[in-house]
C-alpha cells in the first residue's frame, strides 16, 4: 500500500554479536544500543511518541522477559509501549501504522536476542505444529536442510553454489565491525546433509535499535532520511509438506505490495540464516546480479536470534544515510523455511 | 566457540518443562486415532487435492474441511537431509534421514525419519512404507519410522467416516529445554553480596535512587545504574498482605504475613516473610531485620527489631 504519510529510518545502532555475552543481562545488553540510537537524533526518552520491542520469551527461558528490558528505554512515567514476541522487523511494522496513524511522530524500535544460554536448534522446535510436526523434535538446520535439498533437486543450486554464497557473505562481513564471523571461514563439515557448517548463520547474542520519524520530523533528524517507500509482511501455510520449498511466494507477494518492482533496487539486505535460502530469495524477490545483496555480510555473518531482521533494515537504512544507496529492498524472516516474510521498500531522496 | 567461561560470572542450569495438554479438532482426532489403528486418513482441499497430514481448515481459501480419505502406507521422497547426530527427542537415536514423504494417494507431503544405513541409501524419488510403532496411543509417533520399501504403490485412496471406537480427543505434548542461567553484572553482585549476607543495590547515576535487587538499569531514567550501594540490614514494613492457603511444597504454617520492605538506605521495596510476631500485629511501619539460617543463600525472614515504628512520613514514597 501507498503510505498516507512519509515515514523514514533515521538511526540505526547495533550491538557487537558474540557467541556468548553472559556477563550482561539483556537489558545491559541493549542499552548502549538504544543510547547510540538517542544521542545519534538528539532525541530524549521523554522524547519518543511510541516504542516497541521484539523477543522471546523461548530464547531467555523465561515468561515475559521483556519486560525487564523495559527498564532500558525509562518506562516511567508511563510510556506507549508495545511488545511483539518476534523478530523486531515486526515491531517496525508496528510502529510504522502508527506513525501512520498520525497518534506519535517518532518511534523507537528495539529487539534483541540471546541464543547463548539455550539450545537454539532446539528452542526453535518449539514454534512448529505441536500436533504433527514438534513430537519429532525436527531442528531448525534439519528443516533448512530439507529446503536445500529440494533446490538441489529443482537444479537450483548446487553445494559449490552455496558454498559460494557463504564465502561472498563473509568477505563482505569483513567490513562490518559488528559481525559474529567475517573474512574467510571454512565451510566445514555437514551439520545435517546437504547443509555444511558454513551454510548455517553463526549462533550468538545481539541487540539493535532503530529510531522511526515522520515528515519534516525525520528531515530534522537526520541528513538524508531512509524513507519507507513500502511495507508488507506475508505467510504461508505452517505445514510444510503443503508448501514448494524452492519458491517463497510469500516474499513475492509481500515485496509487490511495498512496491519494490515498481522500480529497480539498487540493494537488498536478505535475512537468509541459510545460504540456501538466499537462492530462494534472490528468485523470488527478481534481485538481479547488479544489486548489492547482504552488503553488511547478512544473517550469515551474525544471526541474533529476533533482532537479525529488525537489523536487515537498519543495514539498508544505514546504506542510504551514508549515500551508499539511492533505493534498498530489507526483507526479514521468521519461521522454518521461510514461513513468514516481512519486504520494505527505502528509498533516500535524491541528493 | 565460546570463549572461556569468566569466573566472575554466575551460572546456573535453567530446565524449562511442560506437559503441554492439547485438545484435538475432529480431522485431526481422526487422523491421529487412525494411526493408532495403522489407518492413514487424508482431508480434501477445496481445490480437489488430498492434505496429509489433514488439517481443519483450507490451507488456500481458509474454509473448514471435513471430506476424508484413506489413503496408503506407502509413498515417495520429496525431499531429505541426513541427519547423522540424532539430537534429543527425534525419532531415532542412530543416523537416519528426515524427509518429506508424500504418501500414496496423497497431493502433500509429511515430515517424518526414515531409517536406513546411509546417506547413499536415501535419494529423492526413493519408494519408502511406514513402520508402525509397537505402542500406539494415538500421535504422530504412531509411525516410529519410515523404511525403504520395493513395491510401487496402489495409489488407491477412498473415503473414509473418520469414525473409531474410543477416539482420541487430545495430545500431550511434553516439552523441554534446557538453559543455562546467567544474571548478568548487575544481579551477579547482588547475588554475591548475599553469600556475605549483605544486600547491595545499585544507585542511578541521574535520579540517584537506589535499586534493590539491582537490574543493571534505571526504569524511570532508562540508563546504567553503577555505583553499588550496600542498604539495610534493617528495614520497614511498607505494606503486607496476611496468607491463609498453604502453598504446596512450602513448609510454613498459615497464616503468615508477607511484606514489603524498604531497606534502610533503598529506594524499592523489597517482598519477604515477616515472622517473630502474631500475624495479626503486623502493621506499616513495622521495623525489621533479616534473619539468616545455616547455609541459607538469602534471609529466611524479618523479625522485629524492637525500635519505634517508623513515621509514614520516611516511607510513604514507597509504598
Ligand atoms: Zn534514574
Amino acid at each position: 500500500m501507498r503510505p498516507v504519510r512519509d515515514i523514514a529510518i533515521v538511526a540505526f545502532g547495533q550491538t557487537d554479536h558474540l557467541r556468548s555475552t553472559d556477563e550482561l543481562s539483556e537489558v545491559e545488553m541493549l542499552m548502549p544500543v538504544l543510547h547510540e540510537v538517542l544521542a545519534a537524533t538528539g532525541l530524549k526518552t521523554s522524547d519518543i511518541g511510541f516504542t516497541c520491542s521484539g523477543s522471546s520469551d523461548y530464547l531467555a527461558g523465561r515468561a515475559f522477559s521483556f519486560t525487564m528490558a523495559l527498564d532500558g528505554v525509562g518506562a516511567w512515567p508511563p510510556i506507549s509501549e508495545s511488545h511483539v514476541e518476534m523478530d523486531g522487523a515486526w515491531a517496525l511494522y508496528e510502529a510504522w501504522t502508527k506513525l501512520l496513524t498520525g497518534e506519535a511522530d517518532t518511534a523507537l524500535v528495539y529487539s534483541y536476542g540471546k541464543s547463548s544460554p539455550g539450545s537454539v536448534r532446539d528452542v526453535l522446535t518449539r514454534q512448529l505444529d505441536p500436533y504433527y510436526v514438534a513430537p519429532l523434535w525436527p531442528d531448525s538446520v534439519a528443516l533448512a536442510a530439507l529446503q536445500a535439498q529440494a533446490l538441489i533437486d529443482a537444479g537450483d543450486t548446487d553445494e559449490p553454489a552455496l558454498a559460494g554464497v557463504a564465502a561472498r557473505s563473509r568477505e563482505s562481513a569483513a567490513a562490518n565491525s559488528h559481525a559474529q564471523l567475517s573474512g574467510s571461514v571454512p565451510q566445514g563439515d555437514y551439520l545435517v546433509r546437504p547443509l555444511r557448517t558454513g551454510d548455517c548463520p553463526p549462533i550468538g547474542d545481539g541487540a539493535a535499535a532503530v529510531i522511526l520519524a515522520a515528515g519534516d520530523r525525520a528531515r530534522e533528524l537526520c541528513e538524508r532520511p531512509a524513507w519507507i517507500r513500502g511495507i508488507d509482511h506475508r505467510i504461508e501455510a505452517h505445514s510444510l509438506g503443503v508448501r514448494d520449498l524452492t519458491d517463497s511466494p510469500s516474499s513475492r507477494l509481500a515485496a509487490e505490495r511495498a512496491g519494490a518492482f515498481e522500480r529497480p533496487v539498487d540493494t537488498a539486505e536478505l535475512h537468509a540464516p541459510f545460504t540456501s535460502q538466499e537462492v530462494v530469495l534472490r528468485k523470488a524477490l527478481k534481485l538481479g546480479d547488479d544489486v548489492a545483496v547482504n552488503p553488511s555480510g547478512g544473517a550469515l555473518a551474525a544471526n541474533p536470534m529476533m533482532a537479525a531482521g529488525l537489523i536487515r533494515l537498519g543495514e539498508a537504512a544505514a546504506r542510504i544515510h551514508r549515500g551508499e544507496s539511492d533505493r534498498a529492498i530489507a526483507h526479514a524472516t521468521s519461521g522454518p523455511c521461510l514461513q513468514q516474510n516481512l519486504v520494505a521498500v527505502l528509498e533516500g531522496e535524491p541528493s | 566457540m565460546a570463549s572461556a567461561p569468566s569466573p566472575e560470572v554466575l551460572r546456573a542450569p535453567l530446565v524449562v518443562e511442560f506437559p503441554f495438554t492439547r485438545s484435538l479438532g475432529p480431522v485431526q482426532s481422526a487422523f491421529l486415532t487412525g494411526l493408532r489403528e495403522r489407518t492413514v486418513l487424508g482431508v480434501k482441499a477445496t481445490d480437489g487435492r488430498t492434505l496429509v497430514p489433514p488439517v481443519e481448515y483450507d490451507p488456500v481459501t481458509a474454509d473448514e474441511i471435513r471430506d476424508l480419505v484413506e489413503i496408503g502406507t506407502t509413498g515417495t521422497v520429496t525431499t531429505w537431509a541426513w541427519n547423522h547426530e540424532p539430537r534429543r527427542g527425534q525419532p531415532l537415536d542412530r543416523p537416519f534421514a528426515w524427509v518429506l514423504v508424500q504418501l500414496d494417494g496423497a497431493d502433500t507431503a509429511l515430515l517424518h525419519a526414515l531409517d536406513v544405513p546411509g546417506p547413499d541409501a536415501v535419494s529423492t524419488g526413493m519408494r519408502v512404507r511406514i513402520r508402525w510403532a509397537a505402542e500406539r496411543v494415538g500421535a504422530i509417533t504412531d509411525i516410529a519410522c519410515f523404511e525403504a520399501d520395493e513395491g510401487a504403490g496402489s495409489g488407491e485412496s477412498g473415503p473414509h467416516t473418520g469414525e473409531f471406537s474410543d477416539p482420541v480427543t487430545g495430545i500431550i505434548a511434553a516439552a523441554r529445554l534446557d538453559y543455562t542461567y546467567a544474571p548478568g553484572r548487575a544481579q551477579t553482585a547482588y547475588i554475591k553480596a548475599l553469600s556475605e549476607r549483605k544486600t547491595v543495590g545499585e544507585r542511578c547515576p541521574s535520579c540517584h535512587k537506589v535499586y534493590v535487587p539491582p537490574r543493571g538499569a534505571c526504569p524511570t531514567c532508562g540508563v546504567a545504574t553503577t555505583e553499588r550501594v550496600e542498604v539495610g540490614p534493617r528495614g520497614t514494613v511498607t505494606t503486607y498482605c496476611i496468607v491463609n492457603i498453604k502453598a504446596k511444597n512450602l513448609d510454613i504454617e498459615v497464616p503468615y504475613v508477607y511484606a514489603h520492605i524498604a531497606l534502610d538506605g533503598a529506594d524499592l521495596a523489597l517482598h519477604a516473610r515477616i515472622a517473630g510476631i502474631p500475624y495479626d500485629q503486623v502493621r506499616m511501619g513495622l521495623r525489621v531485620e533479616p534473619v539468616w539460617t545455616e547455609g541459607a543463600r538469602f534471609p529466611d525472614h524479618y523479625r522485629p527489631t524492637g525500635e519505634p515504628d517508623a513515621d509514614y512520613d520516611t516511607y510513604k514514597e514507597l509504598v
